[in-house]
């Protein structure tokens, strides 16, 4: 591929990135790159190491081998860089994770403030903006467990912008989701998407791929088994396993 | 097609079949056993006690006691009243009770934080230590404790730690602050100490609020307080030529330590054993509070760029709090409760000072309902704050 010469376009390098949990083998060998502004959807059978893979990226998972370079810096054991980097990948889960404690806007401030360093003014002001950004304003003053699963997970999308991160992974967001919610959340992706974020999605929304991703990667056991854009996953894929795999979630 | 006879709505049932009558009917019933069931106690016991002479009365109180109470934090002697003595052993009660809670609540902290330890070997001293002593009958461990301080060598042999704290038969003695001579010029400098710090304090407090961000300000406040008091020590020091407060050195002479302060054996080894036995309690609620916060919550402090410790003081601990009070109050309780076993090691509790007081005046119903009385009203009081500072923090759902 012609990205992987051009290192200032790159943001995410992973190359022969190998995981084992005792003896299961959880990554193989994962090479690829990721440019800038890209967005790329990760999918697979339950197993594959997708979610896996995505969590070495903010090393909420430890790679035993091979490299990760995320804008320019090595994920190391060196803590420093592992904060870096953590500050600038923002992280969406499937159960949402937000802090039942603490109110909407005070998860939205709350990194700004401590990791930031920005005042409460601020990081209110721009918590608001996001908040509209992602269409649920008025619930600012409640808290998590008031409001739906749709709304939780908009306002995961929101406390994890709030840190105005160059990259943001999605753990399968719409995973937990009832079926009406689901598009509400999508929607918020794909306007993320559109305005140039980085982003990298564990997800079967295959629709949702078709329409915003600039490349799919397909994985099975560990491994990447293809990649390529969506007109050709979904027109002609290569390996016989992902034309399985679709046949049977299309 | 058949037609279906409508099911009679609105019936008028019998009210025998009513459940809010019948609820109301065992209601009063159950009321009517209970307050009959205690007239009949009652009227028995003063039946009993009226053939026995000995119908309960409070005059006793005011009666001088005759007998000695080992130690008592207010001036006691056997002059004293029977009422002075119950006072003497709710302060003690109180005393062991407060040390107890505040001591088994950092014990039992860190052990519980050993127990989750990567640290192989402190995880698993942390296991055994729990594993052992919460599986020992409390008034066994007790005795044990007492029976070990009894070990101990006599005054004149006593086992020197350090010389500051000293180990022996009669209890145990350490190095205490005391006053000098110059003290009184050291108080103005505690006053100015204190104000620096508060000043200091409110200041900061300000700034934070006008430039808006958030910051703690009480270490430093801390700093500048004990600053300036040790300052003061200083400079008295150096004017004076006396420290306007030392630490008193404990003296054996002849037959005893003169200078210190000196716990004796019964509230050393009562202390040692509730704190010992109450921690393990402790550190498990304090392990299960912490592990019951999902794990996705502090991955998603960390994803956030939080610090580990950011995420334990911000997301993690007010989160496990919030599980960690009831039981937490149930086991205050417990252990303020279990220091009635003091009187096995005649360490002048409540229930010892109340139990002494039955066998002298026989007025064993007053006395006993005073003792309940007094644990109940311990309890109830210890219920109501955590139960105020539970509901303070419960999280918010729907």
């Amino acid at each position: 591929m012609s990205g992987q010469t051009d290192q200032d376009g790159d943001i995410i390098i992973c190359e022969n990135v190998n995981k084992w949990y005792g003896e299961y083998h959880a990554l193989r060998e994962v090479t690829t790159t990721v440019k800038k502004g890209e967005v790329v959807v990760i999918f697979g059978p339950s197993g594959s190491g997708k979610s896996t893979f995505i969590r070495t990226i903010n090393r909420l998972e430890e790679h035993q081998e091979g490299k990760i370079i995320v804008d320019g810096i090595e994920m190391t054991n060196d803590i420093r860089n592992i904060d870096t980097i953590r500050r600038e990948t923002g992280m969406v889960f499937q159960q949402f994770n937000l802090f039942p404690h603490l109110k909407v806007i005070q998860n939205v401030t709350l990194a700004p403030i401590w990791v930031r360093k920005k005042t409460r003014k601020e990081s209110e002001v721009k918590a608001l903006e996001l908040l509209e950004r992602v269409g649920i304003k008025e619930q600012a003053q409640k808290f998590p467990g008031q409001l739906s699963g749709g709304q939780q997970q908009r306002v995961a999308i929101a406390r994890a912008l709030a840190m105005e991160p160059r990259i943001m992974l999605f753990d399968e967001p719409t995973s937990a989701l009832d079926p009406e919610m689901i598009k509400e959340v999508l929607d918020v992706m794909k306007e993320l998407a559109r305005s140039g974020m980085t982003m990298l999605c564990v997800t079967h929304e295959m629709a949702f791929a078709r329409e915003v991703a600039d490349r799919m990667i397909f994985m099975d056991r560990g491994q990447i088994v293809e990649e390529g854009t969506p007109e050709q996953i979904f027109s002609a894929p290569r390996h016989e396993r992902t034309k399985l795999f679709l046949s049977q979630i299309l | 097609m058949a037609v279906a006879t409508p099911p009679q709505q609105h019936a008028r049932i019998p009210f025998y079949r009513d459940t809010r009558i019948i609820a109301i009917i065992l209601q009063v019933v159950f009321t009517l056993v209970v307050v009959g069931g205690i007239w009949f106690l009652y009227t028995n016991m003063i039946e009993g006690l009226r053939k026995a002479n000995l119908l309960p009365s409070l005059s006793f109180l005011s009666q001088p006691t005759g007998f000695a109470i080992s130690e008592s934090v207010i001036p006691y002697s056997t002059e004293s009243s029977y009422g002075q003595a119950f006072l003497v052993g709710i302060i003690n009660t109180l005393r062991i009770a407060i040390t107890g809670v505040i001591l088994a609540t950092l014990l039992g902290t860190v052990v519980g934080i050993f127990r989750m330890s990567s640290n192989w070997l402190l995880r698993n001293l942390a296991t055994t230590y729990v594993e052992i002593v919460r599986n020992i009958p409390l008034l066994l461990q007790l005795i044990f404790w007492f029976l070990l301080t009894k070990e101990f060598p006599r005054v004149q042999d006593s086992i020197n730690l350090g010389g500051l704290l000293y180990l022996h038969n009669r209890g145990v003695t350490m190095a205490w602050p005391r006053e000098g001579d110059d003290f009184s010029s050291w108080v103005p400098w505690l006053w100015v100490g204190l104000a620096a710090g508060i000043i200091f304090y409110i200041v900061r407090r300000v700034q934070f609020a006008r430039r808006d961000r958030p910051g703690v300000a009480a270490p430093q406040a801390f700093l500048i307080s004990g600053g300036v008091v040790l300052l003061g020590l200083v400079v008295v020091r150096l004017t004076g030529g006396q420290w306007p407060l030392f630490l008193e050195i404990p003296q054996l002479n002849r037959f005893n330590f003169v200078g210190g302060s000196t716990i004796t054996p019964s509230f050393a080894a009562l202390l040692i054993g509730l704190v010992v036995y109450t921690a393990t309690y402790i550190s498990e609620i304090v392990r299960s509070g912490i592990q019951a916060v999902s794990r996705g919550q502090r991955e998603a402090a960390r994803a956030l760029g939080l610090t580990n410790g950011q995420a334990l003081r911000l997301v993690i601990f007010p989160q496990a709090l919030r599980i960690m009070i009831p039981p937490l109050t149930s086991q205050y309780l417990n252990l303020t409760k279990n220091s009635s076993l003091a009187v096995v090691i005649a360490y002048p509790d409540l229930f010892y000072v109340g139990n002494t007081i039955n066998n002298q005046t026989g007025q064993a119903v007053p006395v006993i309902l005073m003792l309940m009385l007094s644990y109940l009203s311990l309890s109830l009081i210890t219920s109501l704050m955590m139960n105020w500072y539970n509901k303070k923090i419960q999280l918010v759902e729907r």
